[in-house]
């Protein structure tokens, strides 16, 4: 069991390391090293930048994501449900239906509210 | 050496060997189940790196003769080595970084969108004795390590300092997130069809009858949402060039740029192995039991396959309007992934409970038919819907087509009439 996870562990590092060398070794020894501030300048298509970047953005991208992380909590509570599904009789999956039935409820809240309409 | 042994459980004897071989160099036993663990890593990380040079010529030669065109054909055979030209010269451009930039942020970024795609290969299983680790929360890890490509992307859109940029981070914060919870569902399935979360014990659970059968809505909605996932054509939003000129990725230059365009192609692959090990049955084919060469083969046929899919999608249909794109995932395939579920849990759940003799293609027969009413069901709904959009459509421009969205009649309809954005589909008359 530790073993497994020692192997995704060395997984992760080696993910780091593989895209991290050629990364490396463009920026530091193969890539031409001339800036200057036109070049480092924010890409528009030419024109020159006007303001700050990071401004207040509009909430309709902020509410869907909020709307997935309460989806997205509840489905993790139906994987242990699902791998103990062969052991458990018809009673606890009714059970179960009527978990699935509430999580539809907040969807159908949601779609109400119009949360979901793209405005 | 036993070279029949080798044929039937490669991996497995040459363990054996460098155990051996490395008892002998005088190690402890400890050292040497980390040194074969670095090799298995290493192994499987080099083939997942080098693949996409592979994947990219593949893309460019079938969406070429889609096109009507020749594609690369130049560079070694048949254009073969293209990639690893675009790759040498992606090696000796230039890095910059643009003023204003969050440098930590903006240089993590495209690594961490390698790891996530790199680190879902450690579960995938290539046979039925070769898998880099056979974790028993696979499924859930794949879901876990999945997401961190959209956290790399939104990443990198926010770090560069370009409002195109962050314009691409928050079509991801709302799309790429957004069809995570379908996904997510759909995946669970094929987890409640074989009772376990591990990858192997998924395929080992598809010996006789694949999920395809069994649950073929879950793997429509499955493959379709995945590829929203990897954000390409037709749901390329966060990239869009015609709109937002590259997107979360405009201002990277050189290897950074390489490596994001790495983690899309193998996020693509990795889509058709992942909807090949769930429902298509992984490696299962003629011979994939004597030989695990055989079910390399079928698996890296199935994964072809469905990389074949997300190709012909690529080249066929035109991008999706963002609200037309989030009213299908959370109007059409969240409730349709929910009522998946539940129809499998119930039919299947009962099915046991009456008759606990039936065989796997009972099983899987009743379950197919299930699905086949379940999809009746869900294609009359929206055809009852796209009746009712059409009239409010003909029946006067200003009054009819304005009620609050709540005051339909059936509100578990996928689609939702009174959206300004299905008006403009609805044919002219």
């Amino acid at each position: 069991m530790l073993n497994q996870w020692m192997f995704i562990g060395l997984f992760l590092l080696m993910g780091a390391i593989f895209p991290g060398a050629p990364i490396l070794l463009n920026s530091l020894i193969l890539g031409p090293k001339k800036n200057n501030p036109a070049k480092n300048s924010t890409y528009e298509c030419g024109i020159e930048t006007v303001g700050d970047t990071w401004v207040q953005f509009k909430v309709q991208y902020y509410i869907f994501a909020l709307v997935f992380v309460v989806f997205d909590v509840e489905t993790v509570f139906l994987f242990p449900f699902a791998v103990a599904y062969n052991s458990v009789g018809l009673f606890a999956v009714l059970e179960t239906l009527l978990f699935i039935l509430i999580l539809l409820g907040g969807l159908i809240y949601a779609w109400r509210k119009g949360a979901l309409e793209w405005v | 050496m036993d070279f029949s042994k080798l044929l039937t459980d490669p991996i497995n004897e040459i363990g054996i060997l460098l155990t051996n071989l490395l008892a002998g160099l005088g190690l402890a036993p400890g050292a040497i189940a980390v040194v074969q663990a670095i090799i298995g890593v290493v192994v499987i990380a080099t083939f997942c790196l080098l693949l996409p040079l592979f994947l990219i010529w593949f893309e460019r030669r079938i969406v070429a003769r889609m096109q009507d065109r020749v594609g690369p054909n130049r560079v070694g055979w048949q254009g073969l080595l293209q990639t690893i030209a675009d790759a040498i010269k992606l090696l000796i451009k230039e890095d910059i970084t643009p003023i204003g930039a969050d440098v930590l942020v903006y240089n993590a970024a495209p690594i961490l969108s390698v790891i996530a795609v790199i680190a879902m290969w450690a579960v995938i299983p290539f046979a039925h004795n070769m898998y880099g680790v056979d974790l028993n929360v696979g499924v859930l890890y794949i879901a876990a390590v999945g997401s961190l490509g959209t956290l790399a992307i939104m990443m990198g859109g926010w770090s560069s300092n370009n409002k195109y940029a962050l314009l691409g981070a928050f079509r991801t914060a709302a799309q790429l997130v957004s069809y995570e919870a379908p996904m997510i569902l759909s995946m669970l399935v094929p987890v409640i069809l074989a009772g376990t979360m591990s990858m192997t014990g998924i395929v080992n659970a598809q010996s006789q009858v694949w999920f395809i059968f069994s649950a073929p809505i879950a793997a429509a909605l499955f493959f379709i949402t995945s590829v929203a996932e990897v954000g390409r054509t037709p749901f390329d939003l966060l990239e869009a060039e015609s709109e937002i000129v590259a997107g979360f990725h405009i201002e990277y230059t050189g290897m950074k740029f390489g490596m994001f365009f790495v983690a899309e192609f193998l996020h693509a692959f990795t889509v058709g192995s992942l909807t090949a090990v769930l429902f298509l049955g992984g490696w299962s084919g003629p011979f994939s039991d004597a030989s695990p060469l055989a079910g390399v083969f079928w698996f890296m046929l199935k994964s072809f396959l469905g990389y074949f899919i997300v190709i012909l999608m690529r080249a066929t249909l035109p991008r999706l309007r963002i609200d037309h794109m989030l009213d299908l995932c959370w109007k059409f395939f969240t409730p349709l992934a929910l009522a998946s579920i539940i129809v499998t849990m119930l039919v299947d759940k009962s099915l046991t409970t009456l008759l606990p003799n039936a065989d796997a293609w009972a099983r899987g027969g009743i379950l197919f038919l299930a699905n086949v009413l379940l999809g009746w069901a869900t294609v009359s709904l929206l055809a009852a819907s796209a009746r009712k959009m059409r009239l409010a459509e003909e029946g006067g421009a200003t009054g009819a087509g304005h009620d609050a969205p709540g005051d339909g009649h059936d509100e578990h309809a996928p689609m939702d009439a009174h959206a300004p954005a299905h008006a403009s589909q609805a044919p002219a008359h």
